[in-house]
């Protein structure tokens, strides 16, 4: 026989919905303990006398448990599995426990019962309220070196993992005619009722189990069953619907436009050994035609003097801690209320055992129903006192109670205390979902007021308390019709928000609103007598709500003190706003997929392997990988570009121009479309030429440029520059579509249809002639500005002779799938005859040596055709093209615009830098007068010296003058030029 | 996340599917080449840029790929009504204009969260 198992002291035998038999070992900092399946790390730490788990924000105050639920602001953990896999931050009371978990308390050293950081809190009169913005404003240099290593060493909660993450995150989109928020009796109903209609349903809870509320309220009747077994039955008729889905361990985060809502589901921080292939965790973004929101209501804390200390939590969490976990929070318990509610919870722990010292009750009537209830259990209840303090170190030992309005104070010890100072409805989702809130006056809270989506509020979180209420209101939300009966044994009465006897303005004791934060009453008081009047300043000035718990706690408190300094009502005092999400997600969840290889899409051209089997060095070009050069053994990315460039002059090279943007544009008006949309005219293209074309928007400046093609009447093969292939698409489409719809053209993307192999050099026509059949090469028969649709090596393609580099060139297009056999043959043969492959950076040198534009480098813009050279480019004779007026406008006529000029460096050997800028006088008093600024700059091995190309006022009127570069430690001295630098005369490409 | 109707398609899609295209019915001059300068900035860089009831262009980007007119209400977010490139300015429906207005009082805006912060 084995020994019995130790899940701890504080286990209540008989009590809780867990089985002994099914233990699980984990840690905390360092020591051993056992926990029984079912439990939260929370419920596993109490039930072995464990309450001290952390130290707080600001002042390393010993903090407890305070909740049993996701509001929990004080039991922050750091849970791990291994090295790798752990997460700092974790609430304990939602963490369910697994075999193996290594838990770790947070924010203290060096131990949590010896903390250094506590002297903060004998120094608290430094970090009143706003000590952030007033304290640390000035020096400015003291910043960087003294307050922010201090602010950011203090005020660090978790410490962040440093390994990668090796688990994975899923994504999954759904759409569901009803989704339903939260599973206690309100959600589960609406959610039978919905069913019962036919319409398919998402029922969603963020506990591992629905039953919501029942989990603590052990009293209430459904359907003249246990509410919890009846909860769990209504769940398993549900999941037996094919058109209802139940998602447990999954919080509704965000409530978004238009029934958009984001769901966080929990796959595997609950299992001991998960399956690898599961993701840990699933974000779904649901499309739901209506919205129940059911999340039911929030128990607040109240805010008396040294109300955190380990042992103080609230009553219904206790209650869930007994009546679901089977743990008793302390062996003589305490409670202090302005609630009823909290007496059910004194009831729950003296029928198990637990001596309760007494019911210390604020208000002098408390409920009938529950006062004569505790008289019966022989409970002592104290009603019209306060408790006005608390002792003990690590742990709560005693609280101090007094008569309302003075009476002398006793000490009663306690080893717990429970706490209830009412409930807060669950607004945030409807909040979210723009709905407008209204003050509930009588019960002091805020409720559903206008809708701004088709949802509707049910139960707690919409004031309704009755039982049988709650069922027809559920069963109404969800369109149905349900017989279902159900009561609650007490009807609650009370509540109250803001500070509770002994901590009223007219004290200094540290009674906290807010935990995570540190924020106590008097903080709040402190904030609007110095002016802070708005909630919102309020909020941001004692930092109240927004810790990561978002104020679920605080709020209602934080707001009621503040009014009542103010003197203002609560209503006009306002609350602050919630925002999405409702508990933190985790970056895991909202990037799912989206990471690594898969956080961007890569393009490849079907030349992508070979290039890099030849040794190729990629540069990224938007999405686009780009083979940038080829270097060979021992060279440098200069020995090698200068290679390529002498070698593409003196013989040949091929080049990967796949990503080339193209547009084929097909149609009986189809020249007279491209009329309207490029500057130039192309109804006197000929079919089998191209030319260069420019396209300007409406204001006249320069949108893209590319070599087209006319492949027949109705059929042209338009070319954009690889950045600009969408954005050239969608102007297109926009004119083709609204302005000239009568035109019948057909516009298509062809980018991927093609692989692109240029091929360039004196050589050229040598290198691919044996590969092409049915076009004659010669100079005479397809000269300069040509294009032919043949075959190279068997395959259709379309061969275009043009050049970028001023050399005889031809770009052969092939359908992608040949692109790497075409490319293969080609630079085989081209490597043969003793040409190379180049890549991007010697096809920008080249080209700058013949001057060509790259729209984007040399133009911004703000470039107008003839800015850059290329009014020749321009109609004379078109009454209309996008652009027509826009170049007409004065400032674009005017005298002494930037113009696009060649400079040369006085020093050949001098490269500029591109970006700089250029000055007349460089001994102006600063600031000086810009010319302009340099686009493109290069070592030009063909000319044996640098070359640059600038934008420069008045450039070309400027031929020969002497300019300057000032760059930070010298000036440079550069001569104005024309952009060719190579081939004046440009007979190469006749070759 | 919105849902916008294509009227081409005739299927609300959401939002990620679609690309806003500036302010709608702003046609092209016929003879532009002859219009003023005045003109010409009316066309092309003047806009309303209006609070509340917009008019404006949309592009099924990811779906048919068609350009088409919408109103919103810029105020609410919402999408009173969409319809095909090349008609005339809408009216706007009734119920959809009672919603808008209703959904307006809801949103919380700059001036009500922090007007009186000023
Ligand atoms: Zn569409």
């Amino acid at each position: 026989m084995s020994a019995p198992v130790n899940a701890g002291a504080f286990r209540i035998k008989g009590a809780g919905r867990h089985t002994p038999a099914r233990t699980a070992r984990f840690s905390f900092d360092g020591k051993s303990y056992t926990a029984l399946e079912g439990d939260t790390v929370a419920s596993a730490l109490l039930a072995h006398g464990v309450h001290l788990v952390g130290r707080s924000f600001k002042y390393h105050r010993p903090r407890g448990i305070l909740t049993a639920g996701p509001e929990e602001p004080n039991a922050l953990l750091d849970v791990s599995r291994d090295a790798a896999r752990r997460q700092p931050n974790v609430r304990a009371t939602v963490q369910e426990v697994f075999d193996g978990a290594k838990i770790a308390s947070q924010n203290r050293w060096p131990s949590l019962s010896f903390d250094v950081g506590a002297v903060n809190d004998v120094l608290s009169p430094f970090f009143a309220a706003g000590f952030y913005y007033k304290t640390f404003m000035w020096p400015k240099e003291a910043w960087h070196k003294l307050y922010e290593p201090i602010i950011r060493r203090a005020a660090g909660l978790g410490e962040a993992p440093k390994e990668e993450d090796p688990d994975h995150y899923a994504n999954r989109f759904a759409h569901c005619d009803v989704l339903i928020a939260g599973a206690g009796v309100a959600g589960l109903t609406a959610a039978l009722s919905a069913a019962a209609t036919g319409q398919t349903v998402m029922l969603v809870d963020e506990q591992p189990e629905v039953g919501g509320a029942l989990h603590y309220d052990a009293s209430t009747v459904i359907d003249g069953q246990d509410g919890y077994d009846w909860a769990q039955g209504a769940a398993a008729r549900l999941k037996a619907m094919p058109k209802v889905t139940l998602l447990t361990r999954t919080t509704v985060f965000g409530y978004y436009n238009h029934g958009f809502v984001g769901l966080a589901e929990r796959v595997t921080d609950h299992m001991a050994r998960p399956d690898r292939d599961l993701p840990r965790e699933r974000l779904w973004q649901v499309r739901a035609k209506k919205v129940v929101i059911a999340t039911g209501a929030i128990e607040r804390h109240m805010v008396f003097a040294n109300n955190d200390r380990p042992g103080i939590m609230l009553a219904s969490a206790a209650r869930s801690f007994l009546n679901h976990h089977g743990v008793a929070v302390g062996r003589n318990v305490g409670v202090y209320t302005a609630h009823d509610s909290a007496y059910e919870a004194a009831f729950d722990l003296k029928r198990a055992g637990v001596s309760i010292a007494a019911i210390v009750d604020c208000r002098a009537d408390p409920g009938e129903a529950v006062l004569a209830e505790a008289r019966a259990l022989g409970i002592d209840v104290l009603a019209g006192h306060s408790v006005t303090d608390t002792s003990g170190r690590l742990r709560i030992a005693s609280m101090t109670v007094a008569r309302n309005g003075g009476g002398n104070a006793r000490k009663i010890k306690v080893d717990a205390l429970i706490i209830s100072a009412g409930w807060t409805p669950s607004v945030h989702l409807f909040s979210q979902s723009r709905g407008k809130l209204r003050f509930d006056q009588a019960n002091q809270r805020f409720l559903p007021d206008i809708y701004a989506q088709n949802c509707v509020s049910v139960g707690a979180c919409n004031g309704t308390d009755d039982m049988a209420d709650l069922i027809d209101e559920a069963i109404t939300a969800g369109g149905g019709t349900l017989a279902l009966s159900g009561e609650n044994r007490f009807e609650w009465t009370g509540g109250m928000i803001g500070a509770a006897e002994g901590a009223g303005p007219d004290t200094v004791v540290k009674a906290f609103v807010d935990f995570q934060h540190d924020v106590t009453a008097k903080d709040i008081r402190l904030a609007v007598r110095e002016g802070m009047h708005s909630i919102e300043h309020i909020k941001r000035f004692t930092t109240n709500g927004m810790a990561s718990d978002q104020g679920k706690l605080s709020n209602m408190h934080g707001l009621a003190i503040a009014a009542e300094v103010l003197g203002r009502p609560i209503p006009q005092v306002g609350l602050t706003t919630f925002r999405a999400p409702y508990t933190p997600v985790t970056y895991g969840t909202l990037i799912a997929h989206s990471r690594a290889d898969l956080f961007d899409p890569t393009r490849k051209t079907p030349m992508h392997a070979l290039e890099a089997a030849a040794g190729a060095e990629f540069e990224d070009v938007g999405n686009w990988k780009r083979a940038w050069y080829f270097p060979r053994r021992g060279e440098d990315m200069h020995a090698a570009v200068n290679r390529e460039c002498r070698t593409v002059r003196d013989i040949g090279g091929v080049f990967d121009a796949s990503t080339l943007g193209k547009i084929e544009v097909v149609g009986p008006d189809a020249a007279q479309f491209l009329n309207l949309l490029y500057t130039n005219a192309w109804d006197t293209l000929k079919p089998g030429k191209c030319r260069y074309g420019i396209m300007t928007r409406e204001d006249g400046f320069i949108y893209d440029d590319g070599v087209v093609g006319r492949l027949a009447e109705d059929r042209f093969h338009v070319t954009t520059t690889t950045g600009g292939a969408p954005r050239v698409l969608h102007h297109m489409e926009d004119y083709l579509q609204t302005e000239f719809p009568h035109l019948k053209v057909w516009l298509t993307s062809t980018t991927e249809q093609w692989a692109v192999i240029a091929v360039q050099g004196p050589k050229a026509r040598e290198i691919i002639a044996p590969l092409v059949e049915g076009v004659d090469l010669s100079n005479e028969a397809f000269p300069h500005m040509s294009l032919a649709e043949c075959t190279v090596l068997g395959v259709p393609a379309r061969l275009f002779r043009v050049s970028f580099t001023g050399e005889l060139g031809f770009e052969v297009n092939v359908p992608a799938d040949y692109g790497a056999d075409v490319w293969k043959a080609i630079s085989a043969r081209a490597q043969g005859l003793g040409a190379c492959l180049y890549g991007t950076e010697t096809m920008h040198v080249l080209r700058a040596e013949k001057g060509y534009l790259i729209v984007g480098q040399d133009t911004d813009g703000t470039v107008t055709p003839d800015d850059a050279g290329y009014g020749w480019a321009v109609s004379k004779k078109k009454t209309d093209f996008v652009g027509i007026r826009g170049l007409k406008r004065p400032d674009l006529i005017r005298d002494g615009r930037k113009q696009l000029v060649g400079l040369k460096p006085k020093d050949p050997k001098d490269v500029l830098e591109e970006g700089a800028q250029i000055v007349a006088d460089p001994n102006q008093p600063k600031p000086m007068t810009m010319l302009g600024h340099v686009t493109s700059s290069y070592w030009s091995e063909n000319c044996g010296r640098s070359i640059a190309m600038a934008l420069v006022a008045g450039g070309r009127a400027r031929m020969g003058e002497t300019l300057y570069v000032p760059m930070t430690d010298r000036t440079i001295a550069v001569e104005v030029t024309d952009v060719v630098f190579f081939d004046k005369e440009g007979g190469r490409i006749n070759g | 996340m919105l849902l916008i109707h294509c009227p081409y398609c005739e299927e609300d899609r959401s939002e990620l599917e679609f690309r806003w295209a500036g302010e709608a019915h702003i046609a092209r001059p016929d003879a532009i080449s002859e219009i003023s300068d005045e003109e010409f900035a009316e066309y092309f860089f003047l806009r309303n840029n209006e609070k509340g009831l917009t008019y404006e262009r949309w592009r099924h980007m990811h779906g048919c790929g068609r350009f088409f007119n919408a109103a919103r209400d810029t105020v609410s977010d919402r999408f009173l009504m969409t319809y095909k490139a090349g008609l005339p300015k809408q009216p706007i429906p009734v119920a959809e204009e009672r919603a808008a207005a209703a959904e307006e009082k809801t949103v919380e805006t700059w001036e009500a969260t922090e007007g009186d912060a000023r």
